[in-house]
C-alpha cells in the first residue's frame, strides 16, 4: 500500500518537473491540493473584495465615460472572482464554504483592499499601481502547474491590461491638468505606493510557503523577485507622469541593473493582514450584508426552478 | 447559509460560426436558463462567443486518468494509422 503511494507521489513530481499540467481528476498530494485551495480561494476573495474600494466611486466618477469604464472594470473583477472560485471547486472546495470562510475572517484576501479610496485620483492609482502589481503576480500564474488555475489566469490577464491602462490614463489626465489635479495624483501615489509593494507578500526569508510552492511550480518567482521587477517597471512610468516616488532611499543601482528601494513597513503589513487595516471591518461587513440581503433571491430562484421542473415532469406524465 | 447551493454547470462556447463549442469553465445557477444568462455575463463580456451550451456538471461522465495508459493502449501500437508510416518515392508528387 505504502509503496503505491510513493509511486504516485514520484509520478506527480516527475510530471510537474516536466511542466505537464495537473488536471482535476489526476492524483495529487493532499498538501498540494490544500495549498492550491488556499491560494486560489484567497485570490478569488481578493477579486470580490477588490470591487468595493472602486465601487465606492462609480456614482461619483467625473464623467459618463469614466463611469462606464469603471463599471466595466468592476464587473470584470466580479468575473475574475467567479473564474477563480470555479477553479477552486475543481479541487473539491465548496463555494458556500469558501464564502463562509471569507465572512468569518478565516480566509484572507489581498490586504491592499483594506485601504480607503479618498479621492478620484485613488481610482487612477489603483488601476495603475495595484492592477500593475496584480499583473506582475498573475502573468507567471498563467503557467502554474494546476490546469484550471492556469486557464483562469489566462482569461484574467487578458482582461487585466485594460484595467492598468485606464488607471494610467486617469493619472496622466490629472498630471496634465491643473496644479490641484496634479497634487491629487501625487497624494494618491503617496498613499498607494507602499501598500502596493506589500502586495507581493513578505520578504522571501519570511515567506514559509514559497519554497514548496516553487517546487510544485505553483509559483514561478519569489515575492522579492516580483517586487523588484515591479519597482524597476514603475519608476520610469512615475517619472513620465512627473510624479515623485515617495521613497527617499530609492536610487538606481548600476551593479544589479535595478533600483534599490527603502525599507517596507512590515509592522503595518502584518497589522493589516491580522485585520487591523483602515477598512478591514467595513469590507467584510459590506460582503456579509450583500450576502444576507441577497439570500431571498437565491432561495426564490431555486424554488422557481424546482416548481418549473416539477411542472414539466407532470406534463410529461400526462402525455405518456 | 440557510439555503442549499445552486447546482454547478459546465459552460461551452462557440467563439465563431464554423468552430466547435469549447469548454471554458463552470458556474452556479438555479436552472438552465439562468445558467445561459450567467454564462453570457461571466464568459462573453468581450464578444468571446456567439453560442453557449450549458450542462449540469453532474451529467458529465469522464474517463479515469488512472486508467489512461491501459485505456488508450489500443491506439498506441497502430502506427500504420498515420500517413507517415508509409514510404512514398520522391518522384511521386501530390500524395
Amino acid at each position: 500500500m505504502e509503496e503505491v503511494e510513493v509511486n504516485l507521489e514520484e509520478q506527480f513530481e516527475a510530471k510537474v518537473a516536466k511542466d505537464i499540467r495537473i488536471e482535476p481528476k489526476d492524483w495529487m498530494p493532499d498538501a498540494y491540493r490544500k495549498t492550491l485551495i488556499r491560494q486560489i480561494s484567497q485570490h478569488a476573495h481578493s477579486e470580490i473584495v477588490g470591487m468595493l474600494p472602486e465601487g465606492n466611486w462609480i456614482t461619483r466618477a467625473p464623467s459618463l465615460k469614466r463611469k462606464a469604464i469603471l463599471l466595466a472594470k468592476v464587473q470584470d473583477e466580479a468575473g475574475h472572482g467567479l473564474y477563480l472560485y470555479s477553479a477552486a471547486e475543481t479541487l473539491g472546495a465548496s463555494r458556500d464554504q469558501m464564502i463562509a470562510d471569507l465572512h468569518s475572517g478565516k480566509a484572507k484576501y489581498s490586504s491592499i483592499f483594506n485601504y480607503p479610496t479618498l479621492s478620484w485620483a485613488d481610482i487612477g492609482a489603483i488601476g495603475w499601481l495595484v492592477d500593475g502589481a496584480a499583473i506582475m503576480n498573475q502573468v507567471p500564474l498563467c503557467r502554474t502547474s494546476y490546469g484550471p488555475y492556469a486557464r483562469a489566469m489566462v482569461r484574467v490577464c487578458k482582461e487585466e491590461s485594460f484595467h492598468q491602462r485606464q488607471g494610467f490614463e486617469i493619472m496622466m489626465t490629472l498630471c496634465n491638468g491643473a496644479p490641484e489635479q496634479k497634487k491629487m495624483a501625487q497624494e494618491a501615489f503617496n498613499r498607494w505606493w507602499w501598500p502596493t509593494l506589500m502586495m507581493f507578500g513578505p520578504k522571501d526569508e519570511e515567506s514559509p510557503n514559497t519554497e514548496q510552492s516553487m517546487r510544485w511550480r505553483i509559483k514561478r518567482f519569489t515575492n522579492d523577485e516580483l517586487r523588484q521587477r515591479f519597482v524597476d517597471m514603475m519608476v520610469p512610468q512615475a517619472e513620465f507622469l512627473g510624479l515623485t516616488v515617495p521613497d527617499k532611499d530609492l536610487k538606481w543601482n548600476e551593479a544589479k541593473n535595478g533600483y534599490d528601494y527603502g525599507q517596507i513597513d512590515w509592522d503595518e503589513f502584518w497589522s493589516v493582514v491580522k485585520g487591523n487595516g483602515p477598512c478591514n471591518k467595513q469590507r467584510i461587513q459590506t460582503r456579509v450584508k450583500a450576502d444576507q440581503e441577497g439570500a431571498w433571491v437565491r432561495e426564490a430562484a431555486l424554488a422557481h426552478a424546482e416548481k418549473r421542473a416539477q411542472r414539466e415532469r407532470q406534463k410529461a406524465e400526462q402525455a405518456a | 447559509m440557510n439555503t442549499k447551493e445552486w447546482p454547478l454547470w459546465e459552460v461551452f462556447i462557440r467563439s465563431k460560426q464554423g468552430l466547435d463549442h469549447k469548454h471554458v469553465g463552470s458556474l452556479h445557477a438555479a436552472d438552465a436558463e439562468m445558467a445561459v444568462q450567467n454564462a453570457r455575463d461571466v464568459y462573453t463580456r468581450r464578444m468571446e462567443g456567439i453560442s453557449i451550451w450549458v450542462v449540469e456538471s453532474k451529467h458529465i461522465h469522464a474517463s479515469n486518468p488512472d486508467d489512461a495508459t491501459a485505456f488508450y493502449e489500443p491506439a498506441n501500437d497502430k502506427v500504420y494509422r498515420h500517413p507517415t508510416f508509409y514510404e512514398v518515392p520522391a518522384e511521386i508528387k501530390n500524395m
